[in-house]
């Protein structure tokens, strides 16, 4: 599937829906402009008039405390004003259909919606349906993608290793059901990562994971040779009851990254996670909080690089 | 005829004079860029500031946002942590709408309330839209209809007359 839809008749972003079908050049755009919003940090006001004027409305189908908060964050501070909505809370749960929340929120003028979703191609469905003066910011469908995410974990490893050419990147845990994982894969080979390695249990991954365009391990203490950057997924403990897995701590034992398996990787490896962490389960807090984890920034991070999406997004779209 | 040189010298001593006369001590001085660091750079050497140039990228605050979109090769700005009580001197290179300096303004008094602000440019040229003016400048000139100024750089750095198609 491509998502012409994402780009404008100009090529520009208009809707921020999966990172497959964005080229190099885009991803390379997204990066640079939030390295600038980083910059804003050092303002006593952290706020640039971009958006005045404009609506965002959070529409929150799931669970989410990062993603919603750096989301409402970077609207703030673009000075767009935001509303941010659990839906479990809502009209929907009195039975309003999604089409319908989405109309009556359209008849509120709103101009964007950032979307998070149970359900693969919920944002890609509201991108279709809604009116066409309206971007729509995937935070996450299904099992599908979660393209800021990504973003935000490319930039981070940008920062710190400056270069994808020569960069050997682990990705370890639940491939299966993580949309994280699949998102971060397309963007490190679209940013031409010199190797990407998925490391799990056989019961954790896809069928034809490869075709991603990944290698495969099932041994952590094998898979971190010579690996730049490792990122720890959350073991999602819903799976456990799925008999994926024997038990937490039989999996802690064989892919949880303790402090002599982050020995084996490179000496200036760094560790991320996309968060909520299971200490214990897929990472020991000695590597979460140590020295050459950078899970607090990528936090930070998401800031920044939301508000380069939203940005992008909300930049006059063309002729209508 | 515009001379880089002479217009330099004569910005040089334009904002010797103003520092004496506005009592602007311990100056802060900020370039727009790109043309006005480039302008920065030479006056802040010339001027003898230790504190190293404060480098403001404007695009954030522009006004045409909505026409043109974010510029994607905005760099970050650099500005020292405190602005509030500061002399600042702002300098760009070409003063025309006065747009820039409106979004400028506005991105400094984010960082902070300073003290004065005052603005030195390379050509103050006609064409002002809103009632902002330097208050300094190595040249001012009116341009004719198609004319247009610009500046190229760093090294070396030279003004350009330039007449765009004549049915412009």
């Amino acid at each position: 599937m491509t998502d012409n839809l994402q780009l404008n008749s100009e090529g520009k972003l208009k809707h921020f829906l999966t990172i497959e079908g964005l080229n190099k050049s885009l991803l390379t755009e997204i990066l640079d402009i939030a390295e600038s919003f980083i910059g804003m940090n050092d303002q006593q006001i952290k706020k640039v008039p971009l958006l005045r004027g404009k609506t965002i409305v959070n529409l929150f189908f799931e669970n989410s405390t990062r993603t919603r908060t750096t989301f409402e964050l970077a609207a703030k501070r673009l000075s767009a004003d935001v509303l941010s909505m659990s839906i479990s809370t809502s009209s929907t749960s009195k039975g309003e259909s999604l089409l319908d929340t989405i109309r009556n929120l359209e008849a509120m003028f709103v101009d964007m919606f950032v979307v998070r979703h149970g359900i693969s191609g919920a944002a890609h469905f509201i991108a279709q349906q809604t009116a066409p003066h309206i971007s729509v910011i995937n935070a996450g469908d299904g099992q599908h993608a979660h393209p800021t995410q990504a973003m935000l974990d490319i930039f981070t490893i940008r920062q710190i290793k400056k270069d994808f050419a020569n960069l050997k990147v682990a990705i370890i845990g639940d491939i299966l059901h993580s949309r994280v994982a699949r998102s971060q894969i397309q963007a490190l080979n679209i940013l031409g990562a010199a190797e990407i390695r998925v490391i799990a249990p056989k019961t954790l991954l896809p069928s034809h994971v490869e075709s991603l365009g990944v290698n495969v391990s099932h041994n952590l203490t094998a898979g971190l040779k010579d690996i730049d950057v490792i990122i720890m997924l959350r073991l999602q403990k819903e799976r456990m009851s799925s008999a994926l897995l024997p038990s937490e701590s039989e999996y802690f034992k064989c892919f949880g990254l303790t402090e002599d398996k982050l020995k084996i990787a490179k000496p200036d490896a760094i560790v991320m996670h996309p968060g909520p962490i299971n200490r214990g389960v897929e990472i020991d807090s000695k590597v979460a909080d140590g020295p050459q984890s950078v899970i607090l920034k990528q936090v930070s991070n998401g800031i920044a690089i939301r508000m380069a999406i939203m940005a992008m997004a909300m930049q006059k779209q063309g002729v209508m | 005829m515009l001379e880089i040189h002479d217009l330099l010298n004569r910005l040089e001593a334009e904002l010797k004079r103003i520092i004496i006369e506005r009592q602007l001590t311990d100056p802060l001085m900020i370039g727009i860029r790109t043309g006005g660091v480039w302008i920065a750079e030479q006056m802040h050497e010339r001027l003898n500031i230790s504190e190293p140039l404060g480098l403001l990228d404007i695009s954030f605050y522009r006004d045409d946002f909505s026409q043109i979109g974010v510029n994607p090769n905005v760099k970050p700005s650099q500005l020292p942590p405190q602005i509030e009580g500061r002399n600042i001197i702002l300098i760009d290179d070409v003063f025309y709408t006065g747009r820039t300096i409106r979004a400028a303004l506005n991105e400094i008094f984010d960082y902070g309330r300073p003290n004065q602000v005052v603005l030195a440019v390379l050509i103050e040229r006609d064409g002002r839209q809103i009632p902002l003016c330097p208050d300094c400048a190595g040249a001012s000139i009116t341009l004719t209809a198609g004319q247009r100024i610009k500046l190229t750089g760093p090294e070396p750095l030279a003004i350009h007359l330039q007449t765009l198609d004549a049915a412009a």
